[in-house]
């Protein structure tokens, strides 16, 4: 990540999460819900395993009881730069975008529901019924991101949308976009600011710098699929 | 191949022109009487055929119900979740595309290894591939989630992507599927034929279509051998590539114990034991319904008991290889998997299927004695079981034990993939049986064939094998 690399144009999209400061309130997962037209679990999904959650936090035990240690660490899409899912998605309903998020298109995808076997961090959803909200959620709904029908995958976007509209705020002010003016819904909700996003090419971004951190790693990194979010180790 | 063609066309031709002075269709009269068996079952049908045809068709129903139930209500009347995306209708997939190498695979090298033993098993372990691929790929447009959205794998037209394995499964099983067909009908002309001069009214003119004007000219019986021959060829490469991709659909992800490169013979060599176990019992069944046990002898239960035997083996090495290699290296996500087959949630399905395909046949099967019909029959059973057992382990616990997940998951299958299971099983029989009724299901020329031509032909054969006394004719032999 040099100054030549970062003289290109497009951005590289990437997270940082810092478990020193994460107390697993859930707060991202709350956020992820409302923002992205999640229906809420219900205890039915729940006991099935059907729950759809973009943000999940992934209970991670470390040592045998009595000296057991229970880390909850929230696990977005890691928008790998080496994503298995796009391998072997038979009619292209997903793909890595110019720059770096993994797209899903839902009107396209045939629900074979290879992707979710395929992605090693199980961060793929699959739609087992149609969407349904309590009669008070119904009314409120994000208008700028879609309903899933039934039978489709899905997965959480970076909150592709809130680019989006960014980029057309931008372009209406005739300016660049400006650091920290695209978040997604989870990094902004984060009361404890444990979450950071931004571009992991510009060495001047807060993520591109604390991903270079001593303290940074990634989840199953030796699989190679070079995901874009990163964690910090607790310090101590 | 060549010069062995050539010797069985000089031979034809020369039985041809023996036979000159009578007509050919008088000499296959005079011959049908002493096959009349076969033509017995095409021609006549017992109560018990609608009985069990109508049993059949009451489960098949059944799961065409089923089906209709999961249509209108989305995968969620299934027992998938997360992380367990696949289980029954991707078992079954395996399984059925599994059975159906019994056919074609072991017609083809039995036809190229000139086999004599084959001329009464190969048909009905063509019809066994041909029956069973559409149910095999009948079960992947089941487990879809949005099968009105089936046509986006074409590529090129729509979005299909050649980078997917399962691209891979669509080219290679579509070619299975018209190549065994092919290899299906082939044969199947000359037989069609003597339907056609013994049939009237509607089943008449449907064989009339299907004989594409077959007269049993020595002409006719050279084109049509030739294209057998090449069929043959080619359709051996089709079947084996056929579950080396379905393999690939698992060993190409990086998901614990499925990232193998042993996946691809394995399923090959599962694929061919359970058709063969498949073969042998569908043998055993026309065997007795239909009289035929002077067609599908004792001898032939032998030799494919034998060959079951062998593919048990193989299984076996195949399987130790695989789990000795993911033990030794104890990598811990592959472990977990491990250890939920021999011990742990899967551990009863595990087992049995190591007791079914692998303890009861090589018992039954290596005494010589109990290779009989029932003594196959014995093996065979539970070896389809057993090879179902070893699809299920291979799919769900994988699934079932993600990397990364933050949930222990349990799958069990619900009413409706049961159902839909016994109602694609239920309506591969009664496909089956219906084939039965339509055609002979043991290959009436092959059969006067061998009678008229390959004993002696054979006898040549065995004779060309031998020193020869005269220098001349071993020079012009070769």
């Amino acid at each position: 990540m040099n100054e030549t690399e970062h003289a290109k144009a497009r951005p590289r999209w990437g997270m940082v999460i810092d478990l020193d400061r994460c107390d697993a309130c859930q707060g991202c997962t709350t956020a992820c819900q409302t923002e992205n037209n999640i229906p809420p679990p219900t205890p039915q999904s729940a006991a099935q395993d059907r729950s759809i959650r973009w943000m999940e936090l992934l209970p991670n035990v470390e040592g045998e009881y009595p000296r057991v240690k229970l880390r909850l660490i929230p696990r977005p899409c890691m928008h790998c730069d080496k994503p298995p899912c796009i391998k072997v998605c038979p009619v292209g309903a997903t793909a890595i975008g110019a720059e770096g998020i993994i797209a899903q298109v839902y009107a396209r995808c045939i629900g074979c529901r290879y992707c979710t076997t395929a992605c090693p961090y199980t961060a793929r959803y699959f739609n087992w019924y149609p969407p349904r909200w309590p009669e008070q959620l119904s009314q409120s709904l994000n208008p700028d991101v879609s309903v899933r029908p039934r039978g489709v995958v899905e997965k959480c976007s970076f909150c592709h949308h809130r680019l989006q509209k960014a980029r057309d705020k931008a372009a209406a002010e005739k300016r660049e976009l400006r650091p920290g003016e695209y978040l997604p819904a989870c990094v902004e909700a984060c009361p404890t600011k444990a979450m950071f996003f931004g571009d992991l090419d510009d060495p001047r971004s807060e993520v591109a710098q604390l991903a270079r951190s001593p303290r940074s790693f990634r989840l199953l990194e030796d699989l190679g699929t070079e995901p874009k979010v990163f964690y910090l180790r607790e310090g101590e | 191949m060549t010069t062995m063609t050539a010797d069985g066309l000089l031979t034809r031709e020369d039985a041809a022109q023996a036979a000159a002075e009578t007509p050919k269709h008088e000499g296959g009269a005079h011959s049908l009487t002493q096959d009349a068996a076969l033509l017995k079952p095409v021609l006549e049908t017992t109560w018990r055929f609608w009985a069990m045809a109508a049993v059949l068709l009451m489960i098949g129903a059944f799961g065409v119900y089923a089906y209709l139930f999961q249509f209108k209500y989305g995968l969620g009347v299934t027992g998938l979740n997360r992380p367990v995306y696949w289980g029954v209708y991707i078992t079954n997939f395996v399984f059925f595309i599994g059975i159906s190498h019994a056919g074609t695979l072991i017609s083809a090298i039995l036809r190229i290894a000139k086999a004599e033993w084959r001329r009464a098993i190969t048909r009905s372990a063509e019809v066994i591939t041909v029956m069973v691929i559409i149910f095999g790929v009948g079960s992947i447009l089941i487990d879809m989630g949005r099968p009105d959205r089936l046509l986006n794998i074409i590529p090129v037209i729509k979005f299909g992507r050649f980078q997917s394995p399962l691209l891979w499964d669509v080219c290679s099983v579509t070619c299975y599927l018209f190549g065994s067909t092919t290899y299906l009908f082939l044969p199947l002309i000359p037989d069609i034929a003597i339907l056609r001069d013994r049939t009237t009214g509607v089943r008449h003119a449907l064989y009339r279509t299907l004989a594409l004007g077959w007269k049993g000219s020595p002409r006719q019986h050279r084109i049509l051998e030739v294209l057998i021959s090449i069929m043959a060829v080619i359709v051996i490469p089709i079947a084996v590539s056929v579950h080396t991709v379905v393999s690939f659909v698992f060993a190409m992800t990086i998901q614990p114990m499925w990232h193998t490169a042993i996946f691809g013979p394995f399923f090959v060599c599962g694929a061919i034991f359970s058709g063969i176990a498949a073969l042998i019992l569908a043998m055993a069944l026309i065997r007795k319904v239909y009289h035929l046990e002077n067609y599908l002898k004792q001898i032939h239960f032998s030799y494919l008991g034998l060959l079951l035997l062998i593919m048990a083996l193989l299984w076996f090495y195949f399987m130790v290889c695989e789990y000795l290699v993911t033990f030794y290296g104890g990598e811990p996500a592959h472990m977990a998997v491990l250890w939920d087959k021999i011990r742990g949630p899967f551990a009863p399905a595990f087992w049995t299927m190591v007791v079914c395909c692998f303890v009861i046949p090589l018992t039954i099967l290596s005494n010589r004695k109990w290779r009989t019909v029932t003594g196959t029959v014995m093996a065979s059973i539970p070896v389809v079981i057993g090879m179902w057992l070893e699809r299920w382990t291979i799919v769900v616990p994988s699934l079932s034990n993600p990397r990364l997940a933050g949930t222990h998951a349990h799958y069990f299958p619900t009413w409706v993939e049961w159902g839909i299971f016994a109602g694609e099983s239920a309506l591969f029989i009664l496909a089956y049986m219906c084939f039965t009724k339509l055609f002979p299901i043991v290959s009436i020329w092959e059969i006067q064939e061998g009678r008229e031509l390959a004993v002696k032909e054979v006898s040549e054969r065995v004779h060309s094998y031998l020193p020869s006394d005269e220098p001349e004719r071993q020079e012009a032999a070769s």
